[in-house]
């Protein structure tokens, strides 16, 4: 890759033997780009000659855009706080968002059915959220302590493999415990509805959705900027072991950083829910993924980069099958949605993996 | 990937715990996972399976066992004590986990909650009220819970001598009760010997009474008389020993081989299954246990040999051509490990965690366009690709199970072969290097690009393999086959058996595929299972069952550099005392 990157100085000879030195990995990785870049931007041209959709439709897919990448950034800021700690993915952490929404549930039911879902929308949402904070608290320090603290002085794949067990062994418990079939998630009366915004009809639980994110984003980033405990974490995920040496109690920060994780994952999978109204025990997974490449598109281990990537993962994901795939002739490209994330993944990945806001941490380990 | 580097030095501080607290935490813990057991549907489940009818249940085993290993563990833990206060722990610990089973009675019958739990209904209750009412139910949880405590006490701190022959016996008539379907099919024409164990339903109480006894009495009679057994087998001269050993293996192996002919299709269709997991293992085994690349994308590469096996010989109208099996199946292979390369290429500067992550996105890549609408003119799309016909040698159709097993079983040795090969070659070794820490193997010399895009494809040839004889084992493929679980359970049976190690990965593949597959209460449970597996592996055994010679000599020298560094540690402290 570096061979073609050429300098100024040099001249076109000296060029073409750097083209002879390209090895076919490179020829592979640049075709990638190339490839990449054709379908993204041959297919936007081709869209927006066909004309097939209007400003409104394209605003309606920036909106749930938003909705749906708030949500996936308040799932990465889990991953990457806790890699920011431990430097380590926490593989089980979208099934984590799983299990808080899928027990919150059957508290939204309840509510819902004795009718104070939508007599009481904030106490309600409140009672839910805090349900599934806790849950997710409790089953990532679970995690922790199953998976990760054993290895903490080890440092191998194990925690990993741990973790990959760990989330299917999730998974399949909540199978066995509150079923496998898919539950529709109570659709208060208030979220229906909408709202004109900038002259559009934006629906009214998107703005709901967006505001409690960034309100937990928000509150997230004061915690971590401003507290004492945010504090230590940030000195942590700097240097472990010097910040253990000024007297942090290092223990403390990793459960603190789990718990903080959880709660917005709690909060996270809420919303996801009341967005797709349903749940089922696999739920989890493909949020899962896709807030982890909100995470590593940020940069891992930098929490406004995991809220940016995640914003921005969501608009593409919402506007990339109209915008790239329709206009290059590709048949039902909504079937597609999920290949734009993890598209976006592996190329992020492959070409910058420390990430659009940069990697705060050591590169050593990616 | 060395799992025992330690990155700091820790030491474990053992604090005196007094006994009372040991019982409840000890009972309070295996209560819990009495508890989860039957609130996943476990225990629910179990309790269909009678292991001596109309008598134990494997789910009522599954509790026996609960509340004994509450008893064992407190044996095993407790470094002080006489015997009675020992029991009366293990009792009391039982007697928790049977308290926490009649609280779950005393719910399910007092409140409905299956709308949350969709197991606290009747069946469960089924399964632990014995018949009785509620309150009686409790005492018989709580009684039983303490007596199978205090025997889990006795059973660790009793004479190995008597214990060998009891953990014989209960094997032997656990299995013959688990597996009796299996059994009796396989001895349903010798009708008086068959009676005397089992009857249609399972196994009866006096067979389960004989088995107990025979193979205790042998495992008895074995620990009595091996000493002298194995002195005279060393008295014998050298040439005979080897004759005795030979024969020994090549009977074994002959019996292998003829096992599944008798056995009839149902054994053939699970061994095939175990055959074709452990010709994936033994490929995923290149990329995790010696390169230890962690690949979770290796289910595209089953997939790319199933695909191209189904589009190049299916008389559907999907497929390209109708070409043998013989010619589609290398030419399957060729395009997995096309495919093999292509995939490392973009991953190749990635590493650990982040690799595991990337190959999970190509591997979901794979499978979102096969099942697009989009690619379906190619590859059919949801509706998978029907009639892919059997291979024929000759004018021999192998259309049983039990011939396409044979054909597994080639297909497996020859991959078996070729994995020993490489594991001792110059490439295994290669491998083995970046494995340990790529940029020392770097700067000795070696081309990772090569060694690593050798290792994806090696490793997918394998998979492809796998694939091909997955697609004619079935006759049709669908993308809904190739789903990340496979990968996982791949990965699960390698680190089960262990990695790197190709006996191993077998075995691995015989617990893991092969008993879901007998046992459908099992199945029913797998993923739960294998996460288990995968969790509990590598917390107590990262080596893995069958460690590999290699893996195991690492081990010990671990142990060993662990004793030095501790009794360094030991001689610091010892002046800082003066």
């Amino acid at each position: 890759m570096t061979a073609a990157a050429s300098s100024e100085t040099r001249n076109g000879l000296d060029r073409l033997k750097d083209l002879k030195r390209l090895s076919f990995v490179d020829v592979i990785l640049w075709a990638l780009r190339i490839g990449v870049l054709i379908v993204v931007v041959g297919g936007s041209i081709g869209t927006l000659i066909k004309g097939r959709y209007s400003m409104e439709q394209w605003f309606d897919f920036f909106m749930f855009g938003l909705t749906i990448g708030g949500i996936y950034a308040l799932i990465a800021l889990g991953y990457t706080m806790v890699y920011g700690i431990l430097r380590l993915i926490n593989f089980a952490h979208g099934d984590i968002t799983m299990t808080g929404a899928f027990s919150a549930y059957f508290l939204a039911r309840g509510l819902d059915r004795s009718g104070f879902l939508d007599a009481n929308p904030v106490i309600s949402m409140i009672l839910i959220m805090g349900l599934a904070m806790i849950i997710c608290s409790a089953i990532a320090l679970a995690v922790e302590r199953i998976c990760y603290r054993p290895f903490r002085h080890v440092a191998t794949l194990a925690p990993l493999i741990c973790a990959i067990g760990a989330s299917f062994f999730l998974q399949h418990s909540f199978r066995g415990m509150y079923g496998s079939s898919i539950r529709a998630y109570p659709d208060p009366e208030w979220m229906k509805g909408q709202v004109n915004f900038l002259s559009f009809e934006v629906p009214l639980y998107q703005f709901v959705v967006i505001g409690i994110s960034l309100a937990a984003m928000l509150f997230l980033y004061l915690v971590v900027q401003r507290t004492k405990m945010g504090t230590a974490m940030r000195a942590v995920s700097e240097d472990r072991d010097a910040a253990s040496m000024m007297g942090i109690d290092v223990n403390k920060v990793i459960l603190f950083t789990f718990i903080l994780g959880g709660c917005m994952a709690g909060i996270g999978g809420v919303l996801y829910c009341m967005v797709y109204k349903q749940i089922y025990f696999y739920m989890g997974f493909l949020p899962g993924v896709k807030a982890f490449s909100a995470a590593v598109l940020g940069g891992i281990g930098n929490i406004p980069g995991a809220m940016l990537g995640g914003l921005f993962l969501g608009v593409v994901e919402s506007i990339g099958p109209a915008l790239f795939l329709d206009g290059i002739g590709i048949a039902a490209p909504y079937q597609l949605r999920d290949l734009i994330a993890f598209t976006m993944l592996v190329m992020v990945l492959i070409f910058r993996p420390q990430g659009i806001l940069g990697e705060r941490l050591a590169t050593k380990r990616a | 990937m060395a799992f025992d580097v330690v990155a700091s030095a820790r030491q474990e501080r053992e604090e005196h715990v007094p006994a009372w607290r040991r019982t409840l935490v000890t009972g309070l813990t295996f209560g819990g996972f009495a508890f989860y057991f039957a609130l996943v549907g476990i225990v629910t489940m179990f309790h269909g399976r009678w292991i001596i009818v109309d008598t134990v249940s494997l789910g009522h085993a599954l509790l026996i066992v609960t509340a004994g290993a509450a008893g064992l563990y407190i044996a095993y833990k407790a470094r002080v004590g006489s015997y009675q206060e020992l029991l009366l722990q293990g009792a009391g610990a039982g007697a928790i986990v049977g308290a926490v089973m009649s609280l779950l009675v005393l719910v399910i019958v007092n409140f409905k909650l299956r709308f949350i739990f969709v197991q606290l209904w009747k069946p469960l209750l089924k399964a632990l009220d014995f018949g009785q009412d509620p309150w009686t139910a409790a005492v018989i949880l709580i009684v039983g819970g303490a007596v199978f405590g205090a025997l889990g006490v006795l059973f660790f701190i009793m004479n190995p001598a008597i214990r060998k022959p009891i953990v014989a016996g209960l094997v032997a008539a656990g299995i013959a009760g688990l597996f009796q379907e299996l059994i009796q099919l396989m001895i349903q024409s010798y009708g008086t010997f068959r009676e005397l164990f089992f009857t249609w339903d399972g196994m009866t109480l006096q067979g389960a009474v004989i088995l107990f006894v025979v193979f205790a009495a042998i495992s008895a009679f074995w620990g009595w008389r091996r000493e002298s057994l194995n002195a005279r087998f060393e008295r014998l001269p050298v040439n005979r020993q080897k004759t005795m050993r030979v024969s020994g293996y090549v009977l074994a192996g002959l019996l292998v081989l003829v096992f599944p002919y008798l056995a009839g299709n149902f054994i053939g269709q699970v061994l095939m299954l175990v055959g074709l997991f452990t010709l994936m293992g033994m490929g995923l085994n290149l990329e995790i246990g010696l390169a230890g690349l962690l690949d979770l994308g290796f289910v595209a590469f089953y997939a790319v040999g199933a695909y191209t096996t189904a589009l190049l010989t299916a008389s559907s109208d999907a497929a390209f051509m109708q070409l043998p099996y013989w010619v589609a199946m290398p030419i399957a292979i060729f395009f997995s490990i096309c495919v093999g390369v292509l995939f490392g290429v973009p991953v190749l500067k990635v590493r650990g965690d982040y690799l595991a992550v990337a190959t999970l996105g190509l591997g979901e890549i794979v499978r979102v366009i096969v099942l697009s609408d989009a690619a379906a003119p190619l590859l059919a799309g949801a509706q998978g690709i029907l009639g892919v016909p059997r291979p024929w040698i000759g004018n021999f159709e192998l259309s049983t199970p039990v011939a396409l097993f044979y054909l597994t079983l080639v297909g497996s040795l020859i991959a078996a072969y070729i994995a020993y090969a490489l594991e001792n070659s110059r490439l295994g070794r290669a491998w083995t290097a970046i494995r340990d820490d790529e940029d020392v193997a770097q700067a000795l010399g070696i081309n990772l690009v090569n060694v690593k895009l050798l290792a994806y494809g090696l490793g997918a040839a394998f998979a492809g393999l796998a694939g091909s004889i997955f697609a004619v084992m079935l006759g049709s493929i669908f993308p809904h086959s190739f789903q990340l679980i496979i990968s996982i359970n791949v990965l699960a049976l390698i680190i089960v058996g262990g990695m790197g190690s190709l006996p191993g990965v077998a075995l691995g593949a015989f617990a893991l595929i092969g008993l879901p597959e007998l046992l459908r209460e099992f199945g029913e449970y797998r993923f739960l299972f294998y996460g288990l597996v995968i969790v509990i592996m590598m917390r107590i055994r990262p080596e893995g069952l069958w460690p590999s010679a290699s893996r195991r000599r690492e081990m010990n020298v671990d142990e060993e550099d662990r004793a030095v560094v501790e009794a360094e540690l030991a001689a610091s402290k010892a002046p800082a005392k003066k």
